[in-house]
């Protein structure tokens, strides 16, 4: 993998850094006028998704990290690794456990992820912004509640837990924000 | 992106109307304290010494020895300014380009506009008060600007002494500071407390008012006289408004030995880091024997004032043309 100086930081470009694909998030010159030059830029760590903030010497270089997205519609878990396949190439990838992480509760047959490679192998795994998922589980609501001010839990085929409005009751579909976490609305089925 | 095309400028015609109008309140306000506005070139055959201060160079191939030279691009009009100061000019100004071979950012373009002035008779602390009073103007802040010593803006800001705290502490702070760099230890000290300037005292100074920061550590004193009354401090300033840095100035050092010693001291710096030498600008130091007049001078980056003036987040925004689009 290339080499990146300093001069070329900008969010977005991915580096190695403690042995971890990082991505730039920002990048500031700081260069008092008779002072030496550094780059003050913030980290995001791509494994751990820790963010932190990074001092350079200005016209440093560092290690570019092999990371790319793609996007690939979710298959099947067989229990241990979380399958992927490319729509136009019906390649399949398989993720483990660690790259899915919290994100295991918004995998929806069919729908399609972003996967973060790094070497070629995933790191981790973004559901789309919005999921649609059906209610297993949730108290029988108060009948006339409309406004769904107070709201109750409702867990859902993956077994996420949502707060959904009274008024939404076991066997329906529901849109929820998987940014969030939040309900968004009522599917017709 | 606003701009997608890199022949288009950076600027908007709003911007470019209120250098023209900035640049004319400059003028005005030289024009009524009668201080004459000056050029120099900006090829010089000498350039500075400064272990982080670089030039651009060329070469000229006509020269009238028959050989060919280098030039340097100027980074600040300084040494013939003060040339112009020894042939007796009284009080000058001069608007015009320097140029620094570095990085691009927000606060930064290799090339910029720089307004430099140079009052004979004054010490440091008048041309802060005459500094003062153009920013007062041109930005027009109502608020009174703060006056600090380098050494009391870390004691208050950040619990540290500059002149006296041992390294460990200063390493201590700068992890407190949240400044994570690899070989910390290995920076010069200077670099360490601009580190710890930029990180934990800019943010704090000069939010609505400029702030004054004066008496820099000896080992910063660049051209500024060593003070008479503490001689681990400079007579040197620098101006912060709104997290930038806007000026520099010195009371001059007017004696020609010890000048030639800080070129000869910092040539030895820019070897001892791998850097090359850069060759001293003897017309400079004859014209300091010939005698510079107490004087104090400062210089101002018009682009950064520009930016506080129209409100500009990103120095592109007040250059029409970046390096980037050059």
């Amino acid at each position: 993998m290339a080499n990146y100086s300093t001069n070329e930081f900008k969010g977005g470009l991915k580096i190695m850094l403690d042995g971890e694909p990082c991505n730039i998030l920002e990048n500031e010159y700081v260069k008092p006028g008779k002072g030496q030059a550094f780059n003050r830029v913030k980290i995001r760590k791509l494994i751990s998704g820790k963010v932190l903030e990074k001092t350079f010497r200005s016209g440093e270089s560092v290690e570019g990290a092999d990371v790319m997205d793609t996007e690939l519609a979710y298959l099947y878990t067989d229990g241990e690794f979380y399958h992927f396949m490319n729509n136009d190439t019906f390649e399949q990838i398989a993720a483990d456990e660690k790259a899915v992480g919290e994100n295991i509760k918004w995998l929806v047959e069919n729908d399609v992820c972003t996967i973060t490679l790094w070497n070629g192998a995933p790191i981790t795994v973004t559901p789309p912004n919005f999921v649609e998922l059906e209610i297993t589980e949730t108290d029988p609501g108060l009948k006339g509640d409309t406004a769904g001010t107070g709201g109750k839990p409702a867990t859902l085929t993956t077994g996420a837990v949502v707060r959904v409005p009274l008024f939404v009751q076991t066997g329906e579909v529901i849109r929820v924000d998987t940014r969030s976490g939040e309900y968004v609305s009522r599917v017709q089925k | 992106m606003k701009h997608e095309q890199s022949w288009q400028p950076t600027t908007t015609h709003k911007t470019r109307v209120a250098r023209a109008e900035l640049l004319r309140q400059i003028r005005a306000f030289f024009h009524s304290l009668d201080v004459l506005e000056v050029e120099t070139p900006v090829l010089s055959g000498g350039t500075v010494t400064d272990e982080h201060i670089d030039g651009f160079s060329t070469e000229f191939l006509y020269a009238n020895t028959g050989k060919p030279v280098s030039l340097f691009l100027q980074t600040s009009p300084e040494y013939a300014m003060k040339r112009l100061l020894c042939a007796q000019s009284g009080a000058i100004y001069q608007i015009g380009k320097a140029f620094r071979h570095e990085g691009e950012g927000r606060w930064h373009n290799p090339e910029f506009t720089m307004l430099e002035w140079y009052r004979p008779g004054f010490d440091h602390f008048m041309l802060m008060k005459e500094v003062d009073a153009l920013l007062h103007e041109v930005l027009g802040a109502t608020t009174d600007s703060e006056m600090i010593t380098y050494q009391n803006a870390f004691i208050t800001h950040l619990g540290i002494d500059p002149l006296t705290s041992p390294t460990s502490s200063i390493h201590q702070k700068m992890l407190e500071c949240g400044i994570d760099i690899d070989g910390m230890e290995s920076l010069s000290r200077d670099s360490q407390l601009q580190l710890l300037f930029s990180y934990g005292i800019e943010p704090k100074i000069g939010l609505k008012a400029p702030c004054f920061v004066y008496n820099f550590p000896a080992s910063q004193a660049a051209l500024a006289k060593i003070s008479p009354s503490d001689s681990r401090v400079a007579e040197r300033f620098e101006v912060y408004f709104k997290g930038v840095e806007l000026a520099n100035g010195f009371n001059e050092l007017s004696e020609p030995a010890e000048q030639r010693e800080r070129f000869n001291q910092d040539n030895k710096k820019r070897v001892l880091s791998g850097l090359p030498e850069k060759p001293i600008d003897e017309h400079f130091l004859q014209a300091l024997e010939s005698g510079l007049p107490n004087c104090a001078g400062v210089a101002l980056g018009i682009d950064r004032l520009l930016m506080l003036q129209v409100g500009a987040s990103h120095i592109q925004e007040v250059i029409n043309f970046p390096v980037s689009r050059a």
